[in-house]
């Protein structure tokens, strides 16, 4: 590099680069180039860094709202990302729709014109509703995340599981990476397989064909849905998916979105599907396993299984506010029009 | 050598030659040991990045004439800087990796000394990491033009310069070669 080059993309606080950063939200990861990924990534291993600080907060988002809006249960994404907010220094509400005015019927816009218009500069949704964060994101300049929108998308999710990997993996690309499960319910296999598929992983998904959604295979794929999902291997045979996996990823039977009648009955398909040592024995030798949580032991996954040292299931949920804390930071930094990053 | 305005890199000698970067470093690690009445307690930690780099050079000249190679570290302080707003996403966070700072010597080091906002960053995100005993200040290039109440403790050359030029310190580690030049503002060339 000549000595001008290096001063070009040099900054009074060093010689480094923007981070790659297009996003004013963000809703699924089928718009992410593989830059961006790296950019959160990267990012987060700074945050991680600061989580690992005997105080571990930030002044950077110091002054900035983060409004948690969740219209479905959940344990670590509300938690990961209030924890995510308040170390970089945000404020942090949390609103459950049964305590809000939701019950008083109050539409999803009112309720989301109503937080932008006490100054909310981010909002963390989830919804059972596919397409209820972009809905949102049509209606605010506030800044959505979409942290679940009905079976669709959960791309924070993806995110961490990306940042898990590549932490054990280094680059991901021609790594074997295999879903098993409920596929067709599953928010979180989606959003993994973009993000997989921009990483260059070998994807394989693997569950009951009544689980696996429709169009997955490329011959049963309708012209028009060329990009409704990337390329993956399908399985129905949880021993050849399994083979020579780098990571297994067990997931759990979305019970609540389920219509019913696609098994014939629960321990018929922990027969069938469960993730066991003795299954496991078919992988990658160095290969390891991860489920998004909440998992059901003895069902999608054995017990003594989920806590072997081949688990790095909890440390999913320790990236999680890693993963999130980068994405709230690269958030307030967003600037429309910035080329900086190299935008598209 | 005089400060000249506006002119590009390559059209004008540095201020510091690659000889006088080495002579301002060594300077500077002898200044640090006299500070610290020997090496007992010290940890040189440099902000990230030139500044890190500095301290690194800094450890290993101290130990070239104390035979006692003095605990060292990076900090980032791009979480704490004040002008987030301003400059947004201009650069991208790094972690910081700094040995046990309580109850120790702490040096900061940096490439350049100006508005000190960068200094301020510092001492608030070393409180994040433990209580130092005592908290000095090393720099390079003192260049003046302080917007807070911020000095240096140990300076390795004072450079009068307009508030319209950077000033740049290169290090062979980053940019190839030792140098410290300046060049007018928006722009290297």
């Amino acid at each position: 590099m000549t000595t001008e080059a290096a001063l070009a993309t040099d900054t009074p606080s060093g010689g480094r680069t923007a981070p790659a950063w297009r996003h004013q939200h963000v809703l699924d990861l089928d718009d992410f180039g593989r830059d961006e990924i790296d950019a959160v990534l990267n990012t987060a291993d700074s945050m991680r860094e600061i989580l690992d600080r005997r105080i571990a907060r930030v002044p950077a988002l110091r002054g900035r709202t983060v409004v948690n809006l969740f219209y479905e249960p959940s344990t670590r994404t509300r938690a990961s990302f209030e924890l995510a907010g308040k170390a970089l220094g945000a404020d942090v509400i949390s609103l459950t729709a049964s305590m809000s005015s939701v019950q008083k019927g109050e539409s999803l816009i009112d309720t989301v014109r109503t937080l932008r218009a006490m100054r909310a500069d981010v909002i963390v949704m989830r919804h059972a509703s596919a397409g209820a964060a972009y809905l949102a994101a049509e209606h605010t300049d506030a800044s959505i995340i979409n942290a679940g929108d009905g079976a669709h998308a959960h791309p924070t999710q993806a995110l961490l599981d990306l940042y898990t990997m590549r932490h054990h993996f280094g680059d991901l690309t021609g790594k074997r990476v295999v879903m098993v499960g409920d596929i067709s319910h599953s928010r979180v296999a989606r959003s993994d397989m973009w993000g997989l598929a921009a990483m260059g992983a070998r994807v394989v998904v693997c569950g009951p064909p009544t689980l696996l959604p429709r169009g997955l295979r490329a011959a049963e794929r309708p012209a028009h849905a060329e990009t409704a999902l990337p390329p993956v291997t399908v399985e129905t045979d949880i021993e050849r998916a399994i083979e020579g996996a780098h990571i297994v990823m067990a997931l759990r039977l979305q019970s609540e979105r389920q219509q019913g009648g696609l098994l014939p009955s629960v321990g018929e398909y922990a027969r069938r599907y469960q993730v066991t040592a003795e299954r496991l024995a078919r992988a990658h030798p160095d290969h390891l396993l991860m489920h998004p949580g909440p998992k059901n032991e003895g069902i999608e996954i054995a017990a003594d299984v989920a806590t072997s040292d081949r688990s790095i299931i909890e440390e999913q949920v320790t990236n999680g506010v890693a993963v999130r804390m980068a994405l709230l930071y690269l958030l307030a930094g967003y600037a429309p029009g910035d080329v900086e990053g190299g935008a598209r | 050598m005089p400060d000249m305005p506006g002119l590009a890199l390559d059209a004008q000698a540095p201020l510091l030659d690659e000889a006088g970067v080495r002579r301002a470093v060594s300077r500077l690690a002898h200044e640090v040991v006299e500070a610290n009445g020997g090496t007992e307690g010290l940890v040189l930690v440099g902000i990230r990045r030139r500044g890190a780099t500095l301290a690194t050079r800094l450890a290993s000249a101290i130990a070239s004439f104390e035979g006692v190679l003095p605990a060292s570290g990076a900090l980032d302080v791009t979480l704490h800087r004040d002008d987030f707003a301003q400059r947004g996403l201009r650069s991208a966070p790094l972690p910081s990796d700094l040995p046990s700072i309580d109850g120790r010597n702490v040096v900061l080091v940096d490439d350049v000394l100006y508005t000190g906002r960068t200094v301020r960053a510092a001492l608030d995100a070393l409180n994040d990491f433990g209580r130092p005993k005592v908290v000095r200040l090393a720099v390079l290039v003192d260049r003046g033009h302080r917007e807070l109440p911020i000095r240096a403790d140990m300076v390795g050359k004072n450079i009068p310069t307009s508030q319209e030029d950077d000033v740049r310190v290169l290090l062979q580690e980053v940019d190839g070669r030792d140098a410290v030049v300046v060049v007018s503002k928006g722009g290297a060339a």
